[in-house]
């Protein structure tokens, strides 16, 4: 699989002005908005402290509660199956759907099921899905993955919209309207809901306590995909699982704050039990989360509870947008994850970033992200994932730093020669640098020439 | 106490002056400063890179010129992060370790260690708008981070405030990173470079006519956006307004 | 014959780290806001409406005057009688013309602003989604201080589906621009009227 060039479709995004200027400036006012929320709390940290020590003693004795939440479930009439992986996890879904005849199946967000890449699956099997929130469901029509795990079209201006609808819902061309444009998603989206054999919705946390699973949707979309339908499917990754039913007292109150800066989403709804009459399935999926829970320096990142507040804060996803890094899952929780799922592919990803930090500051469960990047990176030269210019010039810079005599003959006072890289190394670190930048002059001496004139030299 | 003068890579090459400023204000505090003539590099730019096997030799020569001093001052917060933060790629004597925790950036041993409470040689009439770099922000913590809900609080401005003339602007976003991020600044260009105009169109909007830092790698790069664009805003390293540069 | 299942729970036994003990959590409610007032608050902050209503008020009546070109109205409340009884409903689907639907809160939730329904409440889960309006009678002593407080409720261990209401149905997916009324209800409007008896 080819190594992804984040720098090249980061340039692509930034090109087009009004996108990048828009995208760039309401994803810092989530993050302000959440910053609001945060400093209004006074127990902020305390709360970020408890849901992190939470998330971490329910991952260090993850099988128990899945065994206690699989047991409490099927108590509660729901039926729990088990996915190793993606292929699995479409399989499973399928065969649910299938054996009932279900043609049509409305979901809610859920990015699990775009990291299984279920809809082409199904959708080649004769079954519609109906992407029910507004924004996966542009982008569905769009034909074009989510680029936000929260705000799924945050890329797009409400032209681009407009375009999508009129080729795919046939609502009035150029008719820009934002309420115009969310009021025909609801009304062709209702006879789905009204008419689908089954629904499927994703979970963002899951209760061992109880054998419940906690869904959070601004819309309700995913009340209707699971109220309505005989059938309510659940795709649950294992490490959303957290010990009890009072602990959401802590992830929900941190959730919508650090997400949107709003307290709390419109709806949290909480799932323990089908209805008369229904059925409820959960898939509980591993896809690479067992094998991460195996990995010292990476286990961390499995507490995520999709916030998507690092992604707001990133000043690089800002001006990169989350298509750039050609995964499910993108900005700096991104770049820590996906290089489990393909190395070379997402080689790159760790270095899109400037280790600044901000990320690890907002996230809720105090995931140390800027720092497993860093280390991302040790693994990628370990691995020899480095592309061959970074790995000579390292290795050049390397033997110039670490003799005084060869730096001393690269630094020279006149003319920033910096021999002793290789050329095309000067070359390209000249070139980029000065595209968009001046390079800086050289002085008349360096400091060391001062030193040795003025101080005498010791 | 004998000081040891860290002079990173950068400055030694292109920004002397810095350097110089660095020395002066150490001296002017009666200390015992030497700068070890063989220093090179302090290893962040491979290390950042993930590159340990190339980032040893320049870590092993560090060690080499600054293990005979109870302090190392040096004027870059990336640096001094590196070394107390990284800096592993050679194996962690007591040598090692007493040498890593001995490092301090400049504003941080001011501040805390020779506890510098005034400058009465400094005068700075002009409106200054400060960039925390991130490595001193979020990694040193040197002032108060906007992410956290803390108690504000800030070493450079403590010193900053004792300045004669000095007049601040804050711009819209004090503390997003301007985008230099060592390599980065190459093989993202395109980010960086976005990330860098932003900043000091930001400061400039905010009437800033000096963008001040501790690290000069940032204001490297913020200068070379601004010079680009043509934007009128001149930089500055904290230790040459502390040092008494009127301009 | 291994099955996912214990390929799955083999793989999370053997991969744990090491073992990090449940920290104990407290409620935070010292110095709590008067709960009806923070409750108010929060509701209007997330786009519901409190109705005020004096000692007295026929809650049947007022939702006819804030409502006058309602043509189904679909109560589960015993207050308000509708045009529709819920109990008549076969299929959920059949609510899908229903222009008001009234409930009455289990309880509610002062910090967030959040009515608690279930399908005690709900009577039909779907009504509080496809009705274009919804009203929820609340009283006001059932309204708690903050989550921590609502999570103890033994409600969430009994209920099948539940629900924590925080105003209407609302969205921003397209450039930022709030919408209320976004796939369910248009307006969530909250009237303070205590249980009956």
């Amino acid at each position: 699989m080819k190594r992804l060039d984040h720098a090249e479709a980061a340039s692509r995004f930034i090109a087009s002005t009004a996108h990048e200027a828009f995208h760039d400036q309401r994803l810092w006012d989530l993050r302000q908005k959440r910053d609001r929320e945060a400093h209004h709390i006074p127990e902020w940290e305390a709360l970020r402290e408890l849901a992190s020590a939470i998330k971490e003693h329910t991952l260090s004795n993850l099988a128990g509660y899945l065994e206690a939440f699989e047991r409490n479930a099927t108590a509660n009439g729901v039926k729990v199956h088990w996915a190793r992986d993606a292929a699995e996890h479409n399989q499973i879904v399928h065969d649910i759907l299938s054996e009932r005849s279900a043609k049509t199946l409305v979901k809610s967000k859920s990015m699990l099921t775009e990291e299984c890449d279920m809809r082409p699956f199904l959708e080649a099997r004769g079954i519609e899905v109906i992407e029910t929130d507004l924004g996966e469901r542009i982008q569905q029509l769009d034909d074009e993955p989510p680029s936000h795990i929260v705000v799924p079209a945050v890329h797009k201006l409400r032209g681009d919209v407009s375009e999508v609808f009129a080729r795919t819902l046939g609502t009035e061309p150029g008719n820009e309207d934002v309420h115009y444009l969310a009021e025909s998603q609801r009304r062709t989206t209702r006879p789905y809901f009204l008419a689908a054999e089954a629904g499927m919705t994703g979970a963002n946390f899951a209760v061992a306590e109880t054998g419940a699973f906690v869904v959070c949707t601004n819309e309700g979309n995913a009340d209707l995909s699971a109220n309505l339908p005989k059938l309510h499917i659940a795709s649950i990754g294992i490490e959303k699982l957290i010990p009890r039913t009072e602990h959401l007292g802590v992830f929900i109150r941190l959730l919508s704050r650090s997400a949107l800066g709003s307290p709390i989403t419109q709806y949290t709804s909480h799932f323990r039990s089908p209805r008369e009459g229904a059925e409820m399935h959960i898939v509980l999926v591993d896809h690479g989360r067992s094998a991460r829970l195996g990995m010292a320096d990476f286990w961390p990142a499995l507490k995520c509870i999709r916030c998507g507040a690092c992604m707001n804060t990133c000043p690089v996803y800002r001006r990169s947008g989350g298509l750039s890094y050609g995964a499910t899952y993108s900005g700096p929780i991104g770049v820590i994850i996906d290089p489990t799922f393909d190395i070379r592919k997402y080689s790159n990803l760790p270095f899109a970033s400037t280790l600044n930090g901000s990320c690890t500051s907002v996230c809720p469960v105090k995931i140390n992200i800027h720092e497993q990047i860093y280390k991302w990176r040790r693994v990628m030269s370990e691995k020899r994932q480095l592309p061959l210019v970074k790995k000579a010039t390292m290795k050049a810079a390397g033997q110039v730093f670490g003799s005084p005599r060869l730096y001393r003959a690269a630094i020279s006072a006149t003319g920033m020669a910096i021999e002793g890289l290789p050329r095309f190394a000067i070359y390209n670190w000249f070139n980029k640098w000065g595209r968009q930048r001046e390079v800086p002059d050289a002085p008349e001496a360096t400091f060391r020439a001062w030193y040795l004139k003025n101080r005498g030299g010791r | 106490m004998k000081v040891g003068l860290f002079i990173p890579c950068y400055v030694d090459a292109f920004f002397p002056e810095v350097g110089i400023a660095t020395l002066e204000i150490l001296e002017r505090c009666g200390l015992d400063v030497a700068y070890p003539l063989d220093q090179t590099c302090c290893g962040q730019p491979m290390g950042n890179s993930g590159c340990q096997e190339d980032a040893a030799p320049a870590e092993a020569l560090f060690v080499k010129n600054f293990k005979e001093f109870d302090y190392i001052v040096g004027p870059s917060g990336s640096c001094v992060h590196h070394i107390r933060a990284h800096f592993d790629a050679i194996p962690q004597t007591e040598e090692v370790t007493k040498l890593r925790a001995a490092t301090y950036e400049l504003v941080e041993f001011l501040h805390d260690v020779v506890k510098l409470k005034a400058f009465p040689w400094a005068e700075f009439p002009h409106k200054v708008g400060l960039h925390n770099s991130c490595s001193t922000l979020r990694a040193l913590r040197t002032a108060s981070a906007s992410e956290i809900d803390e108690p504000p609080f800030s070493k450079p401005m403590n010193l900053l405030r004792q300045v004669r003339g000095i007049e601040f602007v804050t711009p819209a976003r004090p503390d997003e990173c301007c985008g230099f991020g060592g390599t980065f600044s190459v093989f993202e260009e395109p980010v960086s470079a976005k990330m860098g105009y932003d900043k000091v169109n930001d400061h400039a909007r905010a009437g800033a006519e000096y963008i001040v830092s501790a690290d000069m790698s940032c204001l490297m790069h913020q200068k070379g956006c601004a010079e680009r664009l043509g934007v009128g805003v001149k930089f500055i390293h904290i230790a040459q307004i502390l040092n008494g540069a009127r301009a | 014959m291994t099955t996912s299942r214990d390929i799955i729970l083999n793989a999370v036994r053997a991969n744990a780290p090491a073992a990090v003990a449940l920290p104990h959590v407290p409620s935070f409610d010292e110095g709590l806001p008067p709960a009806a007032e923070r409750f108010r608050h929060s509701l209007e902050l997330l786009g519901g409406q409190f109705v005020e209503c004096s000692p007295g008020t026929d809650p049947d009546r007022r939702i006819g005057e804030l409502f006058p070109d309602a043509r189904v109205i679909c109560s589960n409340v015993p207050e308000v009688s509708g045009t529709r009884p819920l109990r008549a409903v076969r299929a959920a689907a059949e609510l899908e013309d229903v222009d008001v639907a009234v409930v009455r809160a289990a309880f509610a939730v002062a910090e967030t602003g959040s009515i608690f329904l279930s399908e005690a409440e709900l009577g039909l889960n779907a009504l509080g989604y496809l009705a274009q309006h919804l009203v929820a009678l609340l009283d006001p002593a059932d309204i708690l201080g903050n989550l921590h407080h609502a999570y103890r409720h033994p409600a969430f261990a009994t209920a099948r589906y539940a629900v924590l209401m925080s105003g209407p149905s609302a969205t921003a997916d397209i450039e930022g621009v709030l919408i209320r009324g976004a796939q369910g209800v248009r307006s969530l409007k909250v009237l303070p009227i205590p249980r009956r008896g």
